[in-house]
């Protein structure tokens, strides 16, 4: 959780020193929903998630250097540039993407549980989603596919109040999210995301269900984003200060471990350690990533396809000549 | 915006585009917007900044995220007597909803044999070139140019963003409205003083020159003024820039004026070129010009890749001014 406070904090500072571009979207405030969740997976199971994704991708333990790499654009992240602060992935960590369409992922994560279904694997996926996802149709036709084939998918909704500038009871007709699951009969829960150990306690249980009994459940994570909705997002003209400063002071999920874990007799070394070997993870990955190569422009169109001879065949038919894009990126190989 | 007496005010896109709102919201009561974040959020790209406050939740409807079922509650209320104009966010999330544009609002005059229709408006900016990455930096207008039934229309100046939507929201047809990210902050002078619509299917000529035509639309236009410039100032070619402004349907004329005048054509746009809408402009002036042409005509797009997120292959990818110049010159024999 530290390491993702941290990381998310480096982030912020980053993107204001034009290190990191485009959209970027932090999970501040959301760490414990994140890192119960993910705690709760076994090695096998599966991660999907939305574009807010970097707490996902450290949770799940990629390392936190190409992570940085991504989140700069070079070479060595772990999308080798291409995708960015949305579209972190890892399949060696089974981590299967951020994903930036709303409600994208989500029949997709039920392809992923289908795919294990079909080779004998007792392994879950996970699929989180927020609480603005829930009203796409994709929502409904995901949940149906994973309910009538019995699909062991854990749809997990982080609920952090707002997609966007809008509050959750202003567009959801059913506010309580969890309660949305009846409609396909299957389980659905609420849980103080929070929580650490409440939220991994939850997982863990639907996980289990998943895992031996193919049954998919919804889990509505209760949190809250203590920044904007991006960095280019001040989080201010949808919700009160008092508000943010309420959940910033009383229910940050740091805190609340913190506190926790001195009850339970943690010392101040201890503690202080977690903090130092955190920080050292975080500085070590962004100069992991200042060093890592801004991807030559040479290599423009690896991985559109995966058979090289399609991607050569894409450069013959490259339009408009005598002045299509071979004929003009040739050039402008000449001339530098 | 700043006045003067005349009533040419210098405005932005952006604020051309809330005028021609706030105008339509004013004169015509069946007119209202739907779309995310579009009320107290204030518009994702502030489009629609201040309307709220001044036109209130029934004029000014924020919706869920669920593009496919307010794209077709406002075709079906266009059907039945109201004039929804919906913004989506931008064009990457209007696939969601493709079925009820395609499938639905462009089929309903003809498949119901003229008994009714659907004037309904979508507006939605295309535009890449922040790292928004392959997801969330794309233009495919010339899918939508591609359905009968649907007019699409892409303004490159504040003066058109104002004009064509307001034409767009008196049209009886589904007409989408294609912004551009980029475009939202460019400045341009706008009449005020009068009503400024913009007929809908007219090119205009962006610039004027005798060498070679450049024709775009959208964002493409502001980098081919700028190519026009350098090929003046470095090459002595004089350019003639063509702004489609229109889609569908495509003012062929006026683009077949300007190359029996300059006998050169290269045509640019922000998307994909292949199956594109300079694919579709440059086989018309193969056969409309096509005694008048001294060169095969030529095409520039982005290349055909989803876009990447790294500045450096972003860069490569853009249809940039340096990539427009080249192909300019090759034209042109220089
Ligand atoms: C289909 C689609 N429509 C709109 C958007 C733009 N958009 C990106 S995030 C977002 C809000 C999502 O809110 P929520 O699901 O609650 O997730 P959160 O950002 O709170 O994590 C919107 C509207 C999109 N990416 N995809
Ligand atoms: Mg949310």
């Amino acid at each position: 959780m530290t390491v993702i406070r941290l990381f998310e904090q480096e982030s912020e500072r980053q993107y204001k020193r034009a290190r990191i571009g485009g959209y970027c979207h932090l999970a501040i405030g959301q760490e414990a929903a994140t890192v119960g969740v993910v705690a709760a997976m076994g090695p096998e199971d599966l991660l999907l998630s939305s574009y807010r994704s970097h707490g996902f991708a450290l949770a799940k333990g990629v390392p936190a250097t190409t992570v940085m790499a991504e989140l700069f654009g070079r070479q060595d992240g772990c999308a080798a540039g291409r995708g960015g602060s949305m579209h972190l992935l890892d399949p060696e960590h089974n981590y299967f993407g951020g994903w930036g369409i709303v409600a994208g992922q989500l029949p997709i994560a039920a392809g992923m549980a289908l795919a294990a279904v079909k080779q004998g694997k007792e392994l879950a996926v996970v699929c989180e989603l927020g609480d603005g996802a829930v009203n796409m149709g994709a929502w409904h036709e995901s949940l149906n596919l994973a309910a009538v084939w019995r699909l062991p998918v854990l749809f997990t909704v982080f609920n952090n109040g707002y997609g966007m500038g809008t509050r959750v009871d202003q567009s959801n007709a059913e506010p309580e999210i969890f309660k949305r699951a009846a409609a396909f009969r299957m389980p659905g829960e609420r849980v103080d995301g929070q929580d650490v150990e409440a939220t991994h306690q939850a997982a863990a249980a639907l996980l289990e269900r998943a895992r031996k009994e193919r049954q998919p459940a919804v889990l509505e994570v209760m949190t809250y984003r203590l920044r904007g909705h991006s960095v280019a997002d001040a989080g201010t003209a949808y919700r009160t200060k008092e508000e943010v400063a309420e959940w910033a002071e009383k229910r940050d999920p740091i805190a609340l471990v913190t506190e926790r874990l001195i009850a339970a007799g943690a010392t101040a070394e201890e503690l202080d350690a977690i903090q130092r070997d955190a920080q050292r993870e975080v500085d070590e990955a962004v100069a992991f990533a200042e060093a890592s190569p801004m991807p030559d422009p040479s290599t423009l169109a690896d991985f559109v396809y995966g058979d090289p001879e399609t991607g050569r065949q894409f450069s013959r038919m490259a339009p408009g000549s005598p002045a299509g894009e071979a004929a003009v990126l040739a050039q402008l190989e000449q001339a530098a | 915006m700043a006045t003067t007496a005349s009533g040419i005010e210098t405005m932005t896109y952006r604020e051309a585009l809330r005028l021609a709102l706030r105008e339509e919201l004013e004169r015509d009561p069946s007119v209202f917007l739907m779309g995310e974040e579009i009320g107290v959020f204030q518009g994702s790209y502030k489009v629609t900044a201040g309307l709220y406050d001044d036109f209130g939740p029934e004029r000014i409807m924020e919706t869920p995220i669920s593009e496919e079922g307010f794209v077709g509650a406002a075709v079906g209320a266009a059907m039945a007597g109201q004039r929804p104009v919906v913004e989506i966010m931008t064009i990457n999330f209007i696939l969601v909803a493709m079925d009820q544009v395609v499938n639905h609002a462009a089929k309903v005059r003809y498949m119901f044999g003229g008994k009714v229709g659907c004037p309904l408006v979508i507006r939605t900016p295309n535009g890449a070139g922040n790292q928004l990455t392959a997801q969330h930096s794309q233009s495919f207008e010339g899918w939508f140019a591609h359905v009968p039934g649907l007019k699409v229309v892409a303004p490159a100046t504040p003066a058109d963003a104002r004009g064509l939507l307001k034409s767009a929201i008196r049209d009886d047809d589904p007409v989408l409205v294609i912004e551009n990210l980029q475009l939202y902050k460019a400045k341009g002078e706008v009449d005020t003083s009068v009503d400024g619509a913009v007929e809908i299917g007219r090119a205009a000529i962006a610039r004027e020159g005798g060498d070679l035509t450049m024709v775009a639309h959208s964002f493409a236009v502001t980098r081919c003024l700028h190519v026009a410039e350098r090929l003046q100032a470095e090459h002595g070619i004089s350019a003639e820039v063509v702004d489609l402004r229109s889609l569908r349907p495509l003012d062929m004329e006026t683009v077949a004026a300007s190359v029996a005048k300059t006998n050169r054509a290269l045509c640019v746009e922000e998307g994909w070129a292949s199956y594109g809408v300079t694919a579709e402009v440059a086989s018309r002036i193969s056969l409309a010009c096509f005694d008048d042409l001294d060169a095969p005509v030529g095409r520039v797009g982005m290349a055909e890749v989803p876009m990447p997120y790294a500045k450096s292959l972003e860069d490569a990818a853009l249809p940039h001014e340096e990539k427009i110049l080249i192909a300019a010159l090759e034209v042109c024999g220089a």
